[in-house]
């Protein structure tokens, strides 16, 4: 036993030619999280605060999409959601459909603790953030140019990306490249086995106005219970129809699966290229498997363990080999 | 093998001294849609096609709460959401925040059907609701007498919660009253944090299996008297108010919040599929041991055509039918 934690930044189809001008900037937040997380894990802070934490800053960063970065709907706005869960307690919050507040994982929490309510979303929860006073700005602060292009791209190319898809032979060639970022999230167990995870998105680029994807469902993008705490990115639509957080859990206390063998078993059965996970157990164990080409994600245990990584470990441009 | 069955529910969380006028109504609109189902699956329609049109039946008939009859928000609109899931392939569709839209479920079947997502809300949902073509109505269609009067007493309610020894204007029957004394001075009967009398269940749904076996579910709401604006139960999520894969079909009613904390419709098909449980054993697994303090019930079938419900409320209005005959409706 001991604490851990695990963080991603979106799986897809990250492509092993990813130049250095697009992965130095998200390793570094990736690395920056990571510590963020461990300090706070080692100065005793409960797992949902780290989590809440750890996501505010992979939203602030524009790298990844969410927050600050994220990815357009078909009419060129910003619509986030966010989802935490207590695995302590199973409370949990969730919003959708906003598009002034900077930090969707506070407001999902402030959900949780301040309303009768789980879940909120569109007018109704940007009226909720106004009541809290919690921190909003205008959309031009999440907007950034990379995901203007995305949009152009995926319009001309006519179809609905998930995070990490390499435009279609023949599409107008961007100049960044393809879509390098995806949802955010971490899950962290401390030294009592106390568990958490929080999700937060911009959700999939030229998606429908009000579309809503696997994120701030409990159970498909997040879940935390006595068992283990589960974040998951990839297709919102996939993940939502295998309920992967849950499923994670229940494999673990319905057939007595260990943390990596129910992991496994879940990514395996979701169709290929469409899911990825971070998920903690309750004794400290980590996972992070994913079926796409890549998964940003890192992660850190008490024994002194840490990783950080795009691609499956001994893909060659993957980053730090497991150091112990 | 190859037996259809069905299952409808009206809600869960009745009040006991609900008059007989109204118990007789709930169950002969139960009967009706049961019948409904059945012909429909003797005709041979798939599952899906069937939990759709009977949640559209009961959608429409205004003695069930959702779609005309809903509850109201603090603001007195309505706010309706639904999903449907077809277990075959485990196709979904959801929708939440409508409110001029005449059959959510409809809406919620063309998300999956016609849409690259799985769950469309709000002004988005409506958009797309337009675009489609669905029958549309203005928001005032779905709000009734009953229901203003209702989310009067449940404001009142909520701050009576705080001090019993305030007057309760416009309450008229003694058996309310007491109601409301009583559900604060001894804890009684509550139901979302409303008293029995004042809360009234707001959803409906269906699970069906089919000739073929093939499991589908549906659920359809208007969510919580005097909820926030924007706020989103149980009901459109999968997973939590509805399930379906090849094992099963769920749907679920009663406090969302401890539906959603649960996964209750999801719990109820990975204890058959991961610990082996029968689906009567699972059903009542999952209401005995993953509410915690809160209250719901829920209606399932199998794809071996057995029939199953749960509830750990005071009632929940339901009905259940199979090929080989069996049909009853219930309260208690």
């Amino acid at each position: 036993m001991g604490w851990a934690i695990a963080l991603h930044g979106g799986a897809g189809d990250i492509p092993l030619s990813l130049p250095a001008e697009g992965r130095a900037p998200r390793e570094a937040a990736l690395r920056h999280c990571l510590e963020l997380g461990v300090a706070a894990l080692k100065a005793n802070r409960p797992p949902l605060d780290v989590v809440e934490l750890v996501v505010r800053e992979l939203e602030n960063s524009p790298c990844f999409n969410a927050g600050k970065g994220s990815v357009l709907t078909t009419n060129g706005t910003v619509e986030m959601e966010a989802c935490i869960m207590d695995g302590n307690t199973k409370k949990c919050g969730a919003v959708s459909g906003l598009s002034t507040v900077v930090n969707a994982i506070s407001l999902a929490r402030l959900v949780m603790e301040r309303t009768p309510h789980i879940y909120l979303a569109f007018d109704g929860a940007e009226a909720f953030a106004r009541e809290q006073g919690v921190e909003t700005a205008h959309s031009s602060h999440f907007i950034t140019p990379e995901n203007v292009e995305r949009l152009k791209n995926a319009k001309e190319a006519k179809r609905v990306q998930i995070d990490y898809t390499e435009p279609i032979k023949g599409a107008i060639p961007s100049s960044i490249g393809d879509s390098q970022i995806g949802t955010v999230g971490c899950v962290a167990v401390d030294g009592h086995g106390i568990l958490a995870s929080a999700t937060s998105t911009g959700g999939l680029v030229n998606k429908m106005a009000g579309r809503i994807g696997d994120t701030p469902i409990i159970g498909a993008g997040t879940y935390a219970n006595s068992y283990c705490a589960v974040s998951a990115t990839g297709k919102g639509e996939s993940i939502i129809q295998a309920t992967v957080a849950r499923d994670v859990a229940a494999l673990m206390e319905y057939k007595g699966l260990s943390l990596k063998e129910a992991a496994a078993y879940v990514i395996e059965r979701t169709p290929k290229g469409n899911v990825g996970l971070v998920a903690v157990s309750a004794n400290g164990e980590v996972t992070m498997p994913f079926n796409t080409t890549g998964m940003f994600r890192a992660c850190a245990t008490e024994d002194g363990y840490s990783e950080i990584g795009i691609w499956p470990s001994g893909i060659n441009g993957d980053l730090e080999y497991p150091n112990k | 093998m190859g037996s259809w069955a069905i299952a409808v529910h009206g809600g869960a969380g009745v009040d006991p001294c609900l008059p007989a006028v109204r118990q007789e109504e709930a169950r002969r609109v139960l009967s009706r849609c049961l019948k409904l189902g059945a012909g429909a699956l003797q005709a041979g329609l798939t599952a899906v096609d069937v939990v759709e049109m009977v949640v559209r039946e009961l959608e429409t008939d205004p003695v069930f709460n959702s779609g005309r009859g809903s509850a109201l928000t603090r603001r007195g609109t309505v706010e309706m959401e639904a999903s449907i899931m077809d277990g075959r392939g485990r196709r979904c569709g959801a929708v939440s925040g409508l409110s001029t839209v005449k059959n959510p479920v409809s809406l919620a079947r063309l998300v999956m059907d016609r849409s690259p997502h799985s769950y469309l809300a709000f002004d988005g949902a409506e958009d797309f609701a337009r675009e489609q073509g669905v029958e549309m109505v203005d928001n005032s269609y779905f709000i009734t007498e009953e229901n203003v009067s209702m989310l009067k007493l449940a404001k009142e309610a909520n701050s009576i919660m705080f001090d019993y020894r305030v007057p309760i204007p416009g309450v008229d029957s003694c058996s309310a009253i007491a109601g409301l004394m009583g559900a604060k001075a001894e804890g009684g009967l509550q139901m979302n944090g409303l008293p029995i009398n004042v809360y009234a269940p707001e959803t409906v749904g269906c699970v069906v299996v089919d000739n073929n076996g093939w499991c589908a579910a549906a659920t359809s709401t208007g969510g919580l008297m005097n909820k926030m604006s924007g706020r989103i139960g149980d009901s459109p999520l999968i997973g939590s108010g509805t399930y379906a894969c090849d094992v099963c079909a769920v749907s679920c009613t009663g406090e969302g919040e401890a539906i959603i904390r649960s996964t209750l419709a999801r719990d109820v098909a990975a204890l058959m599929e991961y610990k082996g449980l029968s689906l009567q054993e699972a059903v009542d697994y999952a209401i005995k041991e993953r509410l915690d303090e809160g209250n719901a019930g829920l209606i399932a079938v199998s794809r071996n055509g057995e029939v199953a419900y749960g509830f750990n409320t005071v009632g929940m209005f339901r009905g259940s039918a199979t090929q080989d005959g069996f049909m009853e409706v219930g309260i208690w």
